[in-house]
Formats: C-alpha cells, structure tokens, sequence
C-alpha cells in the first residue's frame, strides 16, 4: 500500500513522529543499559539530570547545542540546494584558522566586540574558502560534491595539523596549539543568561557565540523562505530541469549555496576557539560537523527544527559525559551508541513509523 | 450500474460497492463494474475522475475501504501486487517499469526467475517468450536492450511481461500517450488477437476515438462515479463526452482566420545536438508571425522536444541562428529570452514548467521571480505573489483556489493551468508551446485552446508542438512536419490526417 502521498497535518509530521522516533531510541538504549546490567530508569534520570539539572549542566549542554546549529545549518544549506554537504567538519577546522588569526592580531588592541565581528567574518571566510574548491569542481566539472568534500576533511586535517605543530605553536612548547588569546580575543561567558533563570553557569564554557547562531538561525530562515535567492536554491534543490527551465544558473547557485554552508560551518568554530578555550587546539571540532548532518535531518532542514535537534543532542553529550562519571560500567563508548541509536531512529529510519501512523490517521479521523 | 449480460457470458471481473476515499477525496463512489470474459473494456473519464485509484485498488496498489472484487464469480483479497498477478491481473503502466539496460528477455524474467542460479531460469523463459510472442503476434527481439527499443515495441515488453506471470486479465493504462498512430494500430490489433484467445482486457483512457475503435463495451467515471455503461456500438462520441463532463463540449475548436503580420520568430539552419552528440535537430529553418499558430506535428522523439528547449535557451544550439523580433538570441539564458519577450509552456510540466513540491504561488513566479513586482532587491514580497497568484486563480478558474496548496496535490488539467495562467498573463510577443494539453481533461483542454488562440488573434506569434494530431490540426494555421530531425514538409492547417500521418512516418513528403 502506497502512503508515502498521503499528507499529514503539520503536528503529525513535525511533532508526533520525530518524537516517536525520539521515544524509540531511547527505548532500544534502554534495552542496551538494561542488557549490561543497570537500571535503564536510573540511567535515564541521571542522563537529564546532568543535562539540565543544574545552571552548569544547562551550561555545557547549550555550549554543545552551539556548534550544532552552525553545523546543522550548515548542512541545511546545502541540501537545499540540492548538495549534501559531507565537509562541515573540515570546513569548521579551517574556519578554526580564521578565527585564530583575527584573534591573534586583534587581542592586544582593542576589546571583544571589536574583535568579534572581523572573527565571525575571518571564520566564515575559511570555512567558504575550504567549501570553494568542492563547489566549484561540482558546478564546473560534476565532480560529486559527497565525495570531494569527504576528501576536503582529510585535507584540512592534514593541512592543520601541519600548521599547529610547525607554524603556529607557541616556541618551547609541546602541545599543538596556539597561544592563549587575550580578552580582546575571547567571547564573554553568558553568565547573565543562565543566573536569568535562577542558576549558575560555573565552569560551563557557554558563551556569546550561543547568540550569534541564533542570529543565524533567524537569516538563514530569512534567505531560505524570503529571498529570490532561496527561491532559486530551492528550486534547484527540488527540480534542476525546473530550474534550467526558470533561468537559473546551476553552476552559480552551487557556489553561492556552498560558500554560505561553508561559512556557516567555519563560523562553528568561535564556539570553542573563542568561546571556550581561548585558543586554536587540535582537532577542536571534535566531530560536530557530522553530527551537524544528524541534526539538519532531524530538523527537517529548518532553523526551529535545528535548535531543536541540537538541544537534543547537546543533551546527549552532557548528559552522557555525566551518565558515564556517575554509571562507571557505561562508559564513553556506550554514550557513543547511544547517541548512535538516536541517529539511527530520528534521521536514518525518520520514515520507518510513517505508514502504520498514516493508516491510524486516516482510521481515526474517519478519512 | 452493471451491465445487463447475457447469461452465456461469464464475467471476468466484478467489482461490487467499491468505496475509496483518501482524506477529503471521495475518489471511488460504490463503484459496481462488471467486464465480460473475453472483452475489450474501456474505462473513460477526465482526469481526477477516479479510473486510476480503482485501477489501483484492483491491482492491490490501494485498498479499498467497503467493497467487493471477484474474479470469475470468486470474492477475492488483492492486498498487493503480487496477489493481483496470483490473481491473473496484469497491469501495462503508462509509464513503463522497465530495466532499461536490460534485455527484453531479462525484463521479462524479472522478478520470476526460478530458482537461485539464473541458466535454466533463461533457457525456458525464452521458450516460453518465444511461444508468447507467436501466439499473440508480439514479435519482439528477447536479446535487445529494452533502452534501445523504440516505444511501442517497450509497451509490447510490457504486455509480455504481463502474459508470462499468466495474466488473463490485462489493464492498460492510457497506452497511446507515447504512440505513432501506426503503432496504436498495432497495439489494437494485438490487443484484438489477445481478446479472441479469451483474455480479458480492460482499457482506461481518455481518448473517445481509442474508445470508439477498439472497445466492445464502455464505462464512463466522473467525479469518483460510474455514471454509465454503453456497449460501444451503441453510443456516439458526443454522448460520451457530455457523459464524462457532465454538460455539452465543443469537441472542435472555433477560430476565424489568421491575420499573419511581420515575423516575430525566426529559426535559421539550426541544428541541436543531445548530450550523446547525437543530432536531434538537423538544419531547421523556418518563420513564425504575428497573430500565427504555427504547429510543429511529429511522431515523439524525432527532435521537436529539442528544437523547442534550443529555442528556449535551455539547450545550446549547435550551429544555426533563432531571431526574435529580427534579434539574434543565440547564448542568452531562458531568463534573458523572457525579458525579450518569449514564453513558454514547456512539454513536461512535472519536471520543467512545475516544481511540484511548491505550494501554488510560489510556481505562479516561477522563471520571473526576479520580477521587480514580487519583491524589490534581494527579497521576496510574499503578499504580492499570493494576490498575483490568487488574481490568476480566478481567472484561470484552477481548482481548487487555494495559492498556498501543493502544487502535486492539484489535479493534471489544475496543474497544466496554473503554467498557462503564468507564461500567458505575462503578455509575451512570442509563445512557445509543447504538449499544451498532454493529461488534461476535456474541460481544460477547451479552455486551454481557447486561451492560445485568443493569443493569435491578439497578434502574438504562437509555436506549438504536440504529438496530438487533432490539436495541431485544430489549432494551427501552417503545420511543419518533423521526422528524424528534419521538418519534412509544410502543410495548411487543414491538411488531412492521412497525408500528415504519412509524412510523420517519414514515407512522403
């Protein structure tokens, strides 16, 4: 039976199925914890408790959601312009380098604010730059976007790493990093934010980077939905003859979509460079690039949805760092397959509940 | 309404009380059909009408929410497709499923292989093909490549496919739409050779000629019900189609005679090629002028669709020249050519002319979205392009009038509109038209003809492509020929069928 054209009301589509996914995740975890011998109950609690318990649990859990939602949009971006864009985590390294560089040469002159925007525009420009060369060999030589950036992360790696250890280490030292930037180069902590609701931020490295991808959230909605410009990306996004049709350039759109994700995927990089700990180290991003595809899925590509799915992973995070101190038999790793098992069921199998819920639909409410 | 049958005569198929609805669409109504054993069952009905919902729910593609299906007398389930072909249900779809680099052989097979290890599986199925082919006249090659088949002999894969899982009772789908006249004439004919062997087939269509020649007996849908059922050689064409629509057509297009003014549209030597290389348009010159329709007649697939896309700027010409307006336009984009003054109204609106994933107002700009009056610099004025949209709603009647509907929720003939409603309200000096009333049903495609003729006589210069002979003889003033590339002749517009059919065939000039 072919369900897949029936349509469901928003509240079906955007709040009971993904929620539903959410819950069975959360159950085969549950199966997961349970079969190694603890209390899935117990696990759970302690999961949110960590997560959102206290002012500095909220704190590192909406630290972690930062980076995500540059990331997700990242994503966002590109798909909807039709190009999966796999580079994120690379593209945030080298937007990493950007940062850095403003916020070394800026430090010692003038104050944050001042520094910041240039930094914003430094990390997006090397996230563009490193975006540039897969777009432009997708637009001009087809060359498929998933696998040049694929390979675009293993660049930048290599070509980081080079310069923390060989150029930008600070003399005399061993670890690969840079010097530590001076106020005029770090982004404030969000204290306010968080005594705002009665708790303390403590040692939570959330910072005003928080507010920028908010910021970013509002203007890529703003680009998707209310500019010819989204309009033509969605366009190609859905139907490349329809837009050869229209008049739209392919090979144009390709590199506008793909230098605005790239630079929404360096900018990820204030978050902890700038915000957190104040200077380049290596390997900062950590993987948040290809959770970013993970929650770009589970948001449905949209802004609301992307906050959304990069609270729930920021609490998956925190909330399993604290799980595995408190549960000393779930370890790391079983954290990893937690957050696995949400993927799994929220992006990979979104459609997997999508019939039996449309047949209860049309069933319940008499079709 | 079951037809009143002679006792001697078994039914194949009944459906008694058939009832479907998906959301707030009734698409069946208590549909009760009977199709006699060993006859040619036409099912006809504009588009939305409801024939292919119980097409599908008669080859387990949907089920049917009350109802009963019996096969030779039997009640039976058809949950899937599977059980339909259990059942002896064969089904040709209008759009073939099949491999294309597949050999025609393979294609058959598919999904019946027999066994693990392919070699004995292929040995009988060839036997078994080749005694199909014989006893129904369907001579197809078994070790051609299905992609390198012309159409009617893939459709013919299709119905072999279907006769070797056992069909009885075969379901075609509107199987002329990709057809030469002479290859519907041979679908006919085998289709004959198959009802006097005992298969039972039954065909949905919405062309009254097909029904008229080859049907023994014929049902009528609207609006979800089967309104009638008439044994063919007692029905007329006129009461056909008041039945299907509910209210008298005008089956022939009225129009006054041309009055050609200067050449607006001018093609040069032009000459296109596919991404293969391969010439599709050969060294084609030819004028169009103010207040003309010109038609471009020819079998699909013999270069109209590329001359029309080179004139549109969406594909590269080879060599030759396209004039607008005495302009040479070669290497301006689709958008450039619409501030010059063209539009068009592409052959395949699901791919090009719609994104059907956009809600209707948003495809009412698309193409001129860049528009200074949906939104000035780099935003849109979502307000003005739904009143724009809502203004062209009312005046195109699309149903229903909703600007923020999905566009893929609208039906064929709603959908064909919205893309007229757009490329015409633009007020262009030249259109461009390819399949203008490909899927529409009869109400449309009265109201489409009228709107382009209303664009001749308001001195615009109108190119039109179809593959439907009567459309481009109505409507044209001139017709151009093409075959293989070439325009093989010009004619009158009111040129005869036969000598037209001829030179689409590439036999006379």
């Amino acid at each position: 039976m072919n369900t897949a054209s029936v349509q469901l009301p928003a509240w079906i589509n955007y709040g009971v199925i993904p929620l539903l996914n959410l819950a069975l995740a959360f159950f085969f975890s549950g199966l997961v914890v349970w079969a190694i011998g603890e209390s899935p109950v117990e696990a759970l609690r302690l999961l949110l408790i960590g997560a959102l318990g206290r002012g500095e649990g909220i704190g590192f859990t909406l630290f972690y959601a930062t980076s995500f939602i540059f990331t997700g949009l990242s994503v966002a971006v590109a798909i909807h312009a039709g190009l999966f864009n796999i580079g994120s985590e690379g593209q945030a390294y080298l937007g990493g380098l950007g940062a850095a560089l403003v916020a070394l040469s800026f430090d010692r002159y003038v104050p944050w604010y001042v520094t910041m925007p240039f930094a914003v525009i430094g990390a997006a420009l090397f996230g563009a730059a490193c975006a540039a060369i897969p777009a432009w060999l997708q637009a001009k030589r087809g060359s498929h976007i998933v696998i040049t950036t694929i390979m675009f992360n293993f660049i930048t790696s290599s070509l980081m790493n080079y310069l923390l250890v060989r150029v930008l280490i600070v003399p005399g030292k061993m670890a690969p990093e840079t010097r530590t930037f001076l106020e005029g180069g770090q982004l404030p902590k969000l204290d306010w934010l968080i005594s705002m609701f009665g708790g303390r931020l403590g040692a939570a490295p959330l910072n005003f980077s928080f507010l920028i991808a908010l910021v970013m959230c509002f203007l890529v909605w703003v680009l998707i939905w209310r500019t010819k410009l989204g309009y033509e990306m969605r366009t190609l996004g859905i139907s490349p003859t329809a837009a050869s049709y229209a008049g739209i350039p392919y090979a144009k759109i390709v590199m506008i979509a793909m230098l605005i994700s790239g630079g929404l995927a360096g900018m990820m990089a204030l978050n902890p460079v700038m915000g957190a700990s104040a200077r380049l180290q290596i390997e900062f991003v950590g993987g948040a690039g290809f959770v970013g595809i993970a929650v770009s899925l589970m948001g449905r590509n949209h802004p609301v949805g992307i906050i959304l799915a990069a609270l729930l992973f920021g609490i998956l995070y925190q909330g399993g760092a604290e799980l595995s101190f408190d549960m000393p038999s779930i370890t790391r790793d079983m954290i990893v397959v937690i957050q696995g098992l949400v993927i799994l069921f929220a992006g990979a199998l979104e459609y997997m509940l999508r019939p039996a819920i449309v047949r209860l639909y049309q069933q319940i409410s008499g079709k | 309404m079951s037809l009143d049958l002679p006792k001697e005569i078994e039914p194949a198929i009944e459906l008694v009380g058939i009832d479907k609805k998906f959301g707030a669409v009734h698409a069946n109504k208590n549909i009760n059909l009977t199709v006699a054993k060993g006859s040619i069952h036409g099912i006809i009905g504009e588009n939305g009408a409801g024939k292919s919902t119980l097409m599908s729910i008669l080859y387990g593609f949907y089920h049917a929410d009350q109802g009963e299906i019996r096969i030779s007398g039997k009640p039976i389930a058809i949950r899937d497709s599977q059980a339909a072909i259990a059942a002896g249900i064969g089904m040709v779809h209008q759009h073939f499923m099949l491999v294309e680099n597949f050999t025609v052989l393979e294609n058959v097979m598919l999904g019946a292989e027999g066994g693990q290890l392919l070699r004995k599986g292929v040995a009988s199925a060839r036997k078994e093909l080749k005694r199909l082919e014989d006893d129904y006249g369907l001579e197809v090659d078994p070790d051609a490549v299905v992609e390198e088949l012309p159409v009617g002999s893939q459709q013919r894969v299709e119905i072999l496919k279907a006769l070797y899982r056992g069909a009885e009772i075969l379901i075609l789908d509107e199987p002329t739409g990709v057809l030469t006249p002479a290859e519907a004439d041979h679908l006919f004919k085998v289709l004959r050779v198959l009802r006097d062997q005992g298969k039972t087939i039954i065909l949905i269509t919405h062309k009254l000629r097909e029904i008229m020649a080859i049907t023994d007996t014929v049902s009528v849908m609207r609006r979800g019900e089967m309104v009638a059922t008439r044994k063919t050689s007692e029905t007329t064409v006129e009461e056909l189609a008041e039945l299907m629509v509910g209210r008298r057509v005008l089956l022939h297009v009225e129009k006054g005679d041309a009055n050609p003014g200067r050449v607006l549209l001018s093609v040069r030597n032009l000459s296109v090629k596919d991404a293969r290389g391969v010439t599709m348009v050969d060294n084609v010159s030819f004028d169009v002028r103010a207040g003309e329709i010109v038609g471009v007649a020819g079998v699909a697939g013999n270069g109209q669709s590329e001359l029309l896309e080179a004139i549109a700027g969406i594909r590269k010409p080879a060599s030759g020249e396209i004039l607008i307006d005495g302009k040479p336009v070669a290497g301006i984009d689709p958008a450039g050519l619409r501030d010059l003054g063209l539009a068009h109204i592409p052959e395949d609106r699901h791919h090009m002319g719609l994104v059907l994933k956009f809600e209707e107002y948003e495809n009412s700009i698309l193409g001129y979205h860049r528009d200074r009056r949906y939104g000035r610099g780099a935003m849109l004025d979502l307000e003005a392009m739904r009143k724009d949209a809502e203004e062209k709603i009312a005046k195109y009647d699309i149903r229903p009038p909703n600007p923020r509907l999905k566009t893929a929720n609208f039906s064929g003939g709603n959908q064909q509109k919205i893309v007229v409603a757009r490329e015409i309200e633009r007020d262009p000096n030249v259109l461009i038209i390819g399949q203008p009333t490909r899927g529409v049903d009869i109400g449309a495609i009265e109201f489409i003809h009228k709107r382009i003729i209303d664009m001749r006589d308001a001195g615009k210069a109108v190119l039109l492509v179809s593959v439907e002979l009567d459309e481009i003889r109505s409507l044209s003033d001139r017709i151009l020929v093409m075959f293989a590339g070439k325009v093989v002749g010009e004619k009158t517009g009111d040129a005869g069928e036969q000598t037209l059919g001829l030179m689409m065939a590439g036999i006379a000039a």
